[in-house]
């Protein structure tokens, strides 16, 4: 471990370097655009679509580089498409584990299976088990190699942000190894973590429920026959924990989780004999193995009460944690920065109203609400609280090896799912006769287009889709393609034609049977936060 | 507007009644609270609409 870091480091990618900014004596700190605290997954691919866009972003992180130890392990097939659309979809899926079989026991019995993607004609799979900290490395190579290509990008190492005025501009205090230094901003992004320092700088609120158990985690390496499946055990008949959880990841380890209660002495449970003693039980014995990493978490569901706080937004787990059932801690935190980019970029550029920030807030306050519903549905289900909520848990459990309407209550993580955005960016659906799964804000589902397929090349700007009918003159980009069974499904439903508005975040702006260049005009506008 | 129906229903509320203790005969507390639990699961269900549901919650609470 090198000295000074706070953490041991998986991957050392952004080593400290003196900058320019250090050394103005006169004429006041440096100014940018947009800095991002934080170069966690969050910052990380904000600040990759911000550059992309051509918009100027500086991130600062208090390390350097990528901390040890797996965290996040399931990355959705929302985050592939988003990664896909900056570029670095493709490592990850190629080194992750794809998998889109659960199973879920109880004791010995197994009660049912899952499916997570029985449809056909996704570019992305369902869910890839990629350990975090290689998620994050693929992230910073693209940001490399967007950076060579032009993109106005900058990440410092052990750049640790200190103080901060939300005055206008925003002013940060920042300490290196050479010292403190000033910088100024238009906006700040604060994508610094769960214990997230400017909250607190801010004195701001974080309000939720924190739920009392320990769960303990083994990364394990061995070669196992198991199936490439998602298995969970409720009160497993192996006894390692209250329930179990068992999950491949690249490179021959398995993520195995234990439920192991709320007084227990942290300490000792995490010492190899004990976690050894719970592996060998899962595992039977004779099964050779080493061990990765270990470590015990607890989570909270709760979240800030506003995203916004006049020049600073506040983006990933930062704003919001979640348990982690259901995976939609970063997969949640990367749809923020897919829903901010464009519209700071945008804002930035002076190309829309400062408003448009406030939708940002509005739609992600909102899919947070959804995530951590979710997530404590899951929470109270697999961690029971009371002794009546047991009795149904316990009920239900032993119904659904019988019976099927008793599998639907199950809940061992529902994984996470993209939000669709009702807010004021979406137009009312003049589509009526559409699928509603594509009814404006909703996150466009992919299908099969030509060679390819249809996100790639609906990519990052307003995009008019055109299926069976002609796109107006507008100067907005245009997909224009004749009607498939994939696209009939997904996007026209019983209607013979449909012009969809995508905003750059590939979601639904605005959908028509057919529309002119005033009505589309309009209709871009409305979604780039014009108020009139 | 009630759809719930809490005025009789039964043919012979006599004999479901018999019927309900006699299933719990020979259970001990905790097994019939379990049994109960699971009488409630697949009530529910079979009920299937949730304002159903909710008049059938409001009505057990008071
Ligand atoms: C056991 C476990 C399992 C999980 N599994 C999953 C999963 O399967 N799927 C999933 O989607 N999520 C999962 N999560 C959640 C996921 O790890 C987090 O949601 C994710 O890391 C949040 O990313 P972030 O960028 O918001 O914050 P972080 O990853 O915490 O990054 C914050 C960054 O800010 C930097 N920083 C902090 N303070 C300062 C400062 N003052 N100045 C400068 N920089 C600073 C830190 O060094 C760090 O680099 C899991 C979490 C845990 C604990």
């Amino acid at each position: 471990m090198p000295d000074g870091d706070r953490y041991p480091l998986a991957h050392r990618l952004y080593p400290y370097a003196r900058s320019a900014d250090q050394d103005r004596d006169a004429g006041g700190p440096a100014h940018h655009p947009v800095i991002v605290v934080g170069g966690g997954p969050v910052g990380l691919a904000l600040a990759l679509d911000l550059g992309l866009r051509g918009t100027p972003t500086l991130v600062l992180d208090d390390a350097e580089g990528i901390g040890e130890g797996s965290r996040a392990l399931c990355f959705s097939k929302r985050t592939l498409e988003i990664a896909d659309r900056l570029g670095c979809g493709a490592p990850m899926v190629e080194k992750g584990v794809k998998w889109q079989v659960g199973k879920v026991f109880h004791d010995t019995d197994l009660l049912y299976e899952f499916d997570l993607l029985p449809e056909a004609g996704h570019k992305a799979p369902a869910f890839v088990n990629l350990p975090q900290p290689d998620a994050e490395r693929f992230l910073v190579e693209r940001i490399r190699t967007a950076i060579s290509d032009g993109a106005p990008i900058e990440i410092r190492g052990r750049n640790r942000v200190t103080a901060l005025e939300t005055s206008q501009p925003a002013r940060l205090q920042v300490e290196t190894p050479d010292g403190p230094y000033a910088l100024t901003a238009d906006y700040v992004v604060a994508c610094d973590g769960a214990r997230s320092p400017v909250r607190k700088m801010l004195d701001l609120d974080f309000e939720g429920r924190v739920f009392e158990d320990n769960f303990l985690i083994a990364d394990v390496r061995m070669k196992a026959e198991f199936p490439t499946e998602r298995w969970f055990w409720f009160a497993p008949h192996f006894k390692s924990g209250d329930s179990a959880l068992l999950h491949k990841q690249p490179d021959d380890v398995w993520r195995i989780d234990f439920q192991l209660g709320w007084d227990i002495d942290r300490k000792a449970e995490l010492s190899e004999d004990r976690v050894r003693a719970r592996v060998d039980a899962m595992l039977g014995e004779g099964v050779d193995y080493d061990l990765v990493w270990t470590s015990i978490y607890t989570f909270q569901c709760r979240r800030m009460r506003k995203f916004r706080h006049g020049p600073v937004l506040f983006a990933g787990d930062a704003a919001h944690q979640v348990s982690p059932f259901g995976a939609r801690g970063a997969n949640s935190g990367i749809q923020d920065a897919d829903n901010l980019g464009w519209k700071l970029d945008l804002v930035v550029r002076g190309a829309a109203p400062d408003s448009l920030l406030d939708t940002y807030a509005e739609e992600r306050e909102a899919a947070a609400d959804e995530n951590i519903l979710a997530s404590t549905r899951s929470t109270d289900f697999i961690t029971p609280k009371s002794k009546a909520s047991r009795m149904f848990r316990d009920a239900t459990l032993a119904l659904a090896a019988r019976h099927p309407f008793a599998r639907a209550m199950v809940n061992s993580g529902r994984l996470s799912m993209p939000s669709i955005y009702d807010s004021y960016l979406s137009m009312p659906d003049a589509l009526p006769d559409g699928p509603p799964a594509t009814r404006p804000g909703a996150p466009c589902p992919d299908a099969p287009l030509g060679d390819g397929f249809l996100l790639e090349k609906l990519g990052s700007k307003f995009t008019l889709l055109a299926i069976g009918c002609a796109a107006p003159e507008t100067g907005l980009a245009v997909v224009a393609c004749e009607p498939t069974p994939e696209l009939t499904a997904r996007y026209l439903g019983a209607a013979p034609s449909a012009l969809y508005l995508i905003r750059p975040d590939q979601h639904v702006a605005a959908r028509w049977p057919m529309a002119d260049a005033a009505t589309v005009a309009a209709a871009h506008s409305h979604a780039c936060g014009a108020t009139t | 507007m009630t759809r719930l129906i809490l005025t009789p229903n039964l043919p012979d509320p006599d004999a479901a009644y018999a019927r309900l203790l006699a299933a719990h005969e020979e259970l001990d507390e905790a097994e019939s609270a379990a049994f109960n639990a699971r009488l409630v699961l697949i009530l529910m269900n079979h009920l299937g609409d949730p304002e159903l549901l909710d008049e059938a919650l409001k009505a057990a609470k008071t």
